[in-house]
């Protein structure tokens, strides 16, 4: 109900079944950077209160909130009847819409739930059947990443007559181990499971699988994007991807429901910015875009370019292009003519045998020099003629703008590996 | 005894001193380790006269190994934890850093490499560098001070005996006598150089080298490094000088940080306008004196304090005189006053003199010198005669103790590899 008075239009309520014991502890983090839970983990089961309660809870939402969508996450054991039960159940409390969770990866899918249907397609066509005899509210199937292929399950799902789909569940992990003592977190008397992981570290994944399944005309249902969604530009990403919805739960548990506030107004600000009046002006509006690698021009050339009047000599897009990419960035601008054999331990050393004292106004009169500006010297340039284009040192570049990919007109008309492979089988 | 527990530092000047700059708590400190780009060639490790591999070190902070972060700033700098504290990091590596020219706030070196020196003292392990094998061969340093530290440790991790000589009773010179206490206590110059002297570097304490005992060093010793700084503050050879309440800044802050001087009367002079003198200054505020003044006989613009010690000093309640020249000192039994040129006077129970020091040419007759320095081979610090090197002060005309340290640690280097060239060829 929070949630509600700070702006969002409904909520899932995870997970109703037969009430579990959970054990404690049951999260665990990795921080990145010195930045708290870029990732999170859980090895929490669903719901340890009774279906009773929490449907008796979900009533009064329900009541108090009458224009808000409430979704009845369920999972139960795979028996007809079973389903058949708490469909009637969840309903008669006043759900809007019933989302099975066929994703869960740990502990209940040791007892043949969660992600032990998902990873089935058999079983998940056959349970969203059951449910669908029953059920006179929107049946949503909630896709498990763990699996190879995520269309196979969102196939079943759609076949077993789902009307939506939400993706993606959490991800198996282990978030790390304690080096002091040895043991994996989180720590529940000395041992740990693997759990479920999610937040920020896990949205690229997240994406990846919304746009398998919305690009596969066999799986493609609306669907509810979940994955790493912390603010309104993660949900612009995953509606442009072709979600209907979107679910967060992890920045919420992190910082609270104060984050509703800006996924609305930020995501309102950006689609006046836009021109965009309602969501589905810009719902997939990136999905034609992501192609198989196959249908990308092999003919379309980018070089590196490096600002100097942006550049404040980290020498990072350097180190970047020799040591990890194609040897094609050089400190040699004052050098009398370019000196592309000048290797970074050739650099050192010589930075090695400099002197350098403190500098004394009284004794070094006129050799203090500001520092507002970057010397020449320390300014990469980069070997056009053989950037391939990698994007590295823009990647690297800690300055925004310094380092830009600019297009090479080199004459070549478009062409696509499935032209070519085409064209003239197989070469190279 | 240890060197530690030799000083005696007054609890009240402990107390009065305290750290300028606060330490960074261990999170801070991972923050502001993580904040760092990782430069390639980075330009603080090149502003940096020791050449620390800064980025190196903090990364290591970033990636919790605390024993490597602190062996990477000691493998560069045997006086890293001191030079965290004492280095003028704003005209050093934190002015160099590349941020000054994208989000404006440097990295925090000088903090970050006093937490990673500091994790090294508290965790109690030894220095992480051992004595090469002996050669046989024995070099003679003269003085105690941070050129000569750091020459002997470059010494004995090549298995050449390192012998100093200090008319002090404890080891570290300026660095233990002369650096104000808010930026580094004598205890931690003291622990440091404790840490240092398990590579095996001999001292003779309270012991007065002259040109006599100089020659029979030169004769004992396979090499002599002079590591012998500046001579004393100058004279302003105007009336009165000898007064008594008549004092230097060197005796000033040496006094202090030693626990024999633990208060000033309520007037305060300082002539002079240099580091020096603002250390001076400010100490004066906090040993008690109610009006300090700094009498400059030349404008702000040629003060050779560096900016942001003339806004410390302006902080604590200094007042500056500008072109203003002391003509006599007037008093009776002690002094009572100053005259300024223009015939102002200006009453002064304590006047200290910080116009810098002379050289000590007594020792200085075996090498040829350039107005009172020493003259070396930057590289390798060998002077006009082989057999003998120098660094720090006596050769640099009175810089920091990061650049005494560079001097020693080139010089050290430069011995050795003079002597196994020598022995090559015999």
């Amino acid at each position: 109900m929070r949630a509600f008075d700070a702006g969002w239009g409904g909520a899932v309520w995870k997970t109703i079944g037969e009430p579990i014991t959970n054990v404690s502890s049951r999260y665990s983090s990795i921080d990145w950077d010195g930045r708290r839970m870029m990732g999170f983990n859980n090895i929490e089961l669903i719901s340890d209160r009774s279906i009773e309660i929490n449907l008796q809870e979900m009533a009064e939402a329900k009541k108090r909130y009458p224009r808000h969508v409430v979704i009845a996450s369920l999972m139960v054991e795979s028996k007809r009847d079973t389903w058949h039960d708490i469909v009637q159940r969840a309903e008669d409390a006043g759900a809007d819409g019933l989302e099975l969770n066929f994703g869960c990866p740990h502990g209940m899918s040791e007892r043949g739930m969660g992600s032990a249907v998902g990873q089935v397609p058999e079983y998940c066509q056959q349970i969203t059947g059951w449910v669908k005899e029953k059920a006179r509210t929107p049946v949503i199937v909630k896709l498990t990443p763990n699996i190879s292929d995520i269309r196979m399950p969102a196939r079943a799902a759609k076949r077993g007559g789902a009307d939506a789909l939400s993706a993606i569940n959490t991800i198996n992990s282990i978030t790390g181990i304690d080096l002091d003592t040895l043991q994996p977190n989180p720590n529940v008397d000395g041992k740990s499971s693997h759990g479920g992981y999610c937040g920020p570290a896990v949205k690229p994944i997240a994406l990846n699988m919304v746009q398998q399944v919305m690009a596969d005309p066999q799986s493609a249902l609306p669907l509810s994007g979940i994955g790493g969604i912390a603010n309104w530009r993660d949900a612009a990403e995953f509606i442009l991807l072709g979600c209907t919805t979107v679910q967060v739960c992890t920045a919420a548990m992190h910082y609270g429901y104060r984050i509703v506030e800006d996924m609305q107004d930020g995501l309102l600000g950006w689609m006046a910015e836009k021109g965009f009046a309602t969501i589905d002006d810009f719902r997939g509006r990136s999905l034609p875009t992501v192609v198989s690698w196959n249908q990308l021009n092999l003919n379309y050339q980018i070089v590196a370019r490096i600002h100097e009047d942006l550049c404040i000599g980290c020498q990072l897009c350097y180190t970047a292009c020799w040591d990890g990419a194609h040897q094609c960035i050089h400190l040699d601008r004052t050098s009398p003519a370019p000196d592309t054999t000048l290797t970074p331990a050739m650099v050192e050393a010589e930075a090695a045998r400099r002197i350098s004292m403190t500098p004394i106004p009284k004794l070094d009169a006129g050799s203090i020099h500001s520092n507002a500006v970057t010397p020449l010297e320390r300014i990469p340039r980069v070997d056009e003629h053989h950037c391939v284009g990698c994007n590295l040192c823009s990647l690297v570049c800690p300055v925004e703008g310094c380092i830009t990919m600019e297009r090479v007109d080199n004459g070549l008309a478009p062409q696509t590996w499935a032209e070519r492979s085409a064209a003239e089988p197989v070469r190279s | 005894m240890s060197f530690v527990e030799q000083a005696r530092v007054h609890p009240e000047t402990s107390a009065r001193f305290g750290d300028f700059h606060p330490p960074l708590e261990r999170q801070a400190a991972l923050a502001e380790a993580n904040r760092c780009l990782f430069c390639f060639d980075a330009p603080c490790a090149g502003a940096c006269p020791t050449h620390i591999d800064v980025p190196r070190f903090i990364k290591k902070i970033a990636s919790g190994n605390l024993a490597g972060s602190a062996r990477t700033i000691l493998d560069a700098n045997i006086l890293g934890a001191s030079c965290a504290r004492a280095c003028p990091v704003d005209v050093l590596c934190e002015g160099a850093c590349v941020l000054h020219r994208y989000n404006k706030k440097p990295i925090q070196i000088g903090l970050l490499q006093r937490f990673a020196m500091d994790s090294l003292h508290a965790s109690g392990a030894p220095l992480p560098f051992t004595p090469a094998a002996d050669t046989g061969l024995s070099v003679a340093l003269i003085g105690a001070g941070p050129a000569s530290l750091a020459c002997g440790a470059e010494l004995r991790r090549r298995g050449i005996r390192a012998i100093l000589y200090d008319a002090h009773p404890l080891p570290g010179g300026l660095n233990t006598y002369g650096v104000a206490e808010y930026k580094l206590p004598l205890i931690e110059s003291l622990r440091e150089i404790e840490m240092l002297s398990q590579l095996g570097v001999e001292f003779h304490f309270d012991t007065w080298i002259d040109a006599q005992r100089l020659a029979d060093l030169e004769g004992e010793h396979d090499a002599v490094f002079l590591g012998i700084g500046l001579g004393a503050i100058r004279q302003l050879g105007i009336p009165d000088e000898h007064l008594p309440g008549v004092t230097n800044a060197l005796d000033l802050i040496a006094g202090y940080k030693s626990g024999k001087l633990t208060q000033v009367p309520p007037r305060v002079v300082v002539i002079g306008a240099g580091n020096t003198a603002i250390d001076a200054a400010i100490a004066s505020v906090r040993l008690g004196a109610t009006e300090v003044h700094i009498v400059y006989r030349r404008g702000p613009e040629q003060m050779s304090a560096f900016s942001f010690e003339y806004e410390h000093a302006r902080l604590e309640g200094v007042k500056f005189l500008w072109h203003a020249q002391p003509t006599r000192f007037l008093g009776g039994n002690a002094v009572e006053a100053v005259e300024l040129t223009g015939s102002i006077t200006l009453p002064a129970d304590l006047v200290v003199l910080a116009i810098g020091q002379e050289t000590q040419p007594s020792l200085s007759q075996k090498v040829q010198l350039d107005r009172g320095r020493i003259i070396i081979d930057r590289a390798s610090g060998q002077t006009s005669n082989p057999k003998f090197f120098a660094g720090g002060d006596c050769i640099n005309g009175g810089r920091e103790v990061v650049d005494a340290v560079a001097d020693g640690k080139r010089a050290g280097i430069g011995i050795a590899a003079w002597l196994e060239a020598k022995l090559a060829r015999i």
